[in-house]
């Protein structure tokens, strides 16, 4: 505030070359607590990605690094061409749409019933959050080894109590297996998020058209439904965001096999384990990629949320 | 009179309905958590039958195996490790981000929403974009198996979060009292610490928690860049991924030992869960 207010004024009242060093003294002062943390995020966090677009067009396998050398777009080529990583993107598409949708659905029939009130609402809240917070892989290992087992699983213990089959969980349905899990996780996220939305509605409005005899649904789908709309699209893109990064539920569960193996989880591996350090640049670019696009969506959304609080302020 | 008061009372049978259900769906996701805790209490040979046996005798033996009380490895440097992480990544994160937020939102840079947005996109840069050039440095620079590596990659991960909840909080306190104490003559460390940070204290406490579940929880760079040493608390856990014969009792203790910091930080940032998971774009 300072500078933007004490600056025009001081320079036309004086006008010496003495006073703009001041000036630019001033919005340095203003950018000084800024700078540490802009530093650090710019080193950290830019300044790797960098490092991995440079190694993604070097063939460097860590296993023989005298072999190192430039070799253009031909990770990319190999990675694209690679059936194990197509299938991987694949995977990470359908495991990320899956649970982004199943968990937005039963997030906004879980909001919907929390908005109303009832006897118990904040403990049925606090039960209803608690998922989301438990540490994501004590919840993979709660899934697979505690309700998945196929022999004293707790799922396989309750259909026994009705006669029903008796199912290897995660090995007739793999990917299934790993979307549970983190549906039951998710789930609460997104209730939270449209939860917040549902009361941020304009109350007075609702009463008007109640008054005029519109039904609950007519309520829901011309009033409720368009004033969440945002609230639905933030909840899918962060969703989104966090979930193409999933690689606790992957590892834990499945640990990439049957076919599960996600992007972040195939670049582990093929670092990790295969020591090829360029394809595994090259499927990590890719993945930023992917990301970009999505986070330019989610930056909108944002950004326009942001935007509304801003100029109500 | 008989139309309406009817229509009341179907409507109070109505929501009396649908709050049973709202009870339903909330005790069937705690279903989960409330089957490991008690299968946690429970021996190894009752933890594994099937139909399960609810009513079997309650015991400590899960948690003493856990805590290494069998000969397996104790849990203990593991949580530390994760404590030193998260606590201290959660401190360096504070630091740099209340001083940022503050000229994010009270005496602001200009295109502060420019920067603002910046610390955003790089949230959205997947982990594993990074994870290499990571890797290769850490390995040249000894830093590997480092506690203190992870301290740097977690704060890097939670700062754009610290910063844009937390100017989203000193945005909400009024000009006019920091004015009054910059007209004081106070300078601008003493006008955070002394006059900023007790007004925002709920919203930095709100911060500095949901920092501390996310570096707790953190499993890939943890996974990748420490070993025997650094070890954390998830990394421990990927010990359980593999059967080894009847262990129910000992990994739903264990999973439960862990969880808990998250589960306790979680309820009392409970208010303020949302806008710090959604960036502060949610109130």
């Amino acid at each position: 505030m300072t500078a933007t207010t004490t600056a025009p004024v001081a320079a036309p009242r004086t006008g010496t070359p003495a006073r703009r060093p001041s000036a630019r003294l001033r919005a340095w002062a203003t950018r000084a607590p800024l700078l540490p943390a802009l530093i650090f995020m710019i080193v950290v966090t830019q300044l790797p990605f960098v490092a991995t677009l440079v190694i993604s067009f070097f063939d460097w396998n860590s296993l023989y690094p005298d072999a190192r050398h430039f070799t253009g777009l031909d990770n990319y080529q190999e990675v694209l061409t690679d059936p194990d990583l197509r299938h991987s993107v694949w995977t990470t598409v359908l495991l990320t749409v899956a649970v982004v949708l199943a968990s937005l659905v039963l997030g906004l029939v879980l909001a919907l019933l929390l908005d109303r009130r009832f006897r118990g609402r904040g403990i049925v809240r606090t039960l209803l959050i608690a998922p989301f917070l438990v540490v994501p892989v004590a919840a993979a290992l709660l899934w697979k080894h505690v309700l998945y087992n196929p022999e004293y699983g707790l799922l396989n213990g309750l259909l026994h109590y009705v006669g029903g089959p008796q199912p290897d969980w995660i090995s007739s349905t793999p990917l299934l297996a790993v979307e549970a899990s983190l549906v039951w996780q998710w789930t609460p996220f997104m209730m939270l998020i449209l939860l917040a939305g549902l009361q941020s509605r304009d109350h007075e409005q609702i009463e008007a058209a109640r008054v005029d005899g519109a039904s609950d649904w007519q309520i829901f789908v011309h009033l409720t439904l368009p004033h969440l709309r945002r609230y639905l699209e933030l909840g899918a893109l962060l969703g989104s965001i966090y979930i193409v990064q999933n690689f606790d539920a992957v590892f834990t569960i499945t640990s990439g096999g049957l076919g599960t193996a996600n992007l972040p989880y195939t670049v582990y591996q093929s670092f990790y384990q295969a020591h090829e350090n360029g394809l595994a640049s090259a499927a990590g670019v890719l993945v930023v990629i992917g990301s970009i696009v999505i986070a330019t969506f989610a930056l909108r959304v944002v950004s326009s949320l942001f935007r509304e609080e801003v100029s109500r302020a | 009179m008989s139309t309406t008061a009817l229509r009341a009372r179907r409507a109070r049978g109505k929501g009396a309905g649908l709050g049973l259900l709202a009870w339903l769906l909330g005790i069937a996701f705690f279903l989960p958590i409330a089957w490991m805790a008690l299968t946690s209490f429970h021996s190894e040979t009752d933890a594994a039958t099937n139909p399960p046996s609810f009513a079997a005798a309650l015991t400590l033996d899960g948690y003493r195996e856990f805590f290494g009380a069998g000969g397996g490895a104790s849990p203990w440097p593991a949580l530390i490790n994760s404590t030193v992480a998260s606590v201290a990544s959660t401190l360096l994160v504070l630091l740099l981000a209340f001083p940022a937020a503050y000229a994010l939102s009270i005496n602001r840079v200009r295109k502060w929403t420019d920067v603002l947005f910046f610390f955003l996109s790089t949230k959205m840069l997947p982990v594993v974009a990074g994870l290499l050039p990571i890797y290769l440095f850490a390995n040249n620079a000894g830093m590997l198996d480092n506690i203190w590596l992870l301290v740097i990659l977690y704060t890097s991960m939670n700062l754009p979060i610290a910063v844009w909840m937390m100017q989203s909080f000193l945005a909400e306190i009024p000009v006019a009292v920091i004015e009054a104490a910059r007209v004081d003559g106070a300078r601008l460390p003493t006008v955070l610490a002394r006059v900023v940070a007790p007004i925002a204290l709920p919203g930095i406490a709100a911060t500095a928690l949901i920092c501390f579940i996310f570096s707790w929880n953190e499993l890939l760079f943890a996974r990748v860049l420490t070993g025997v040493v650094a070890e954390t608390a998830p990394v421990f856990l990927t010990g359980f991924i593999t059967s080894q014969g009847l262990f129910l009792a000992k990994v739903c203790a264990a999973s439960l030992v862990i969880s808990l910091p998250v589960l306790a930080a979680g309820f009392a940032a409970q208010d303020k869960l949302v806008q710090g998971l959604s960036l502060g774009a949610v109130k």
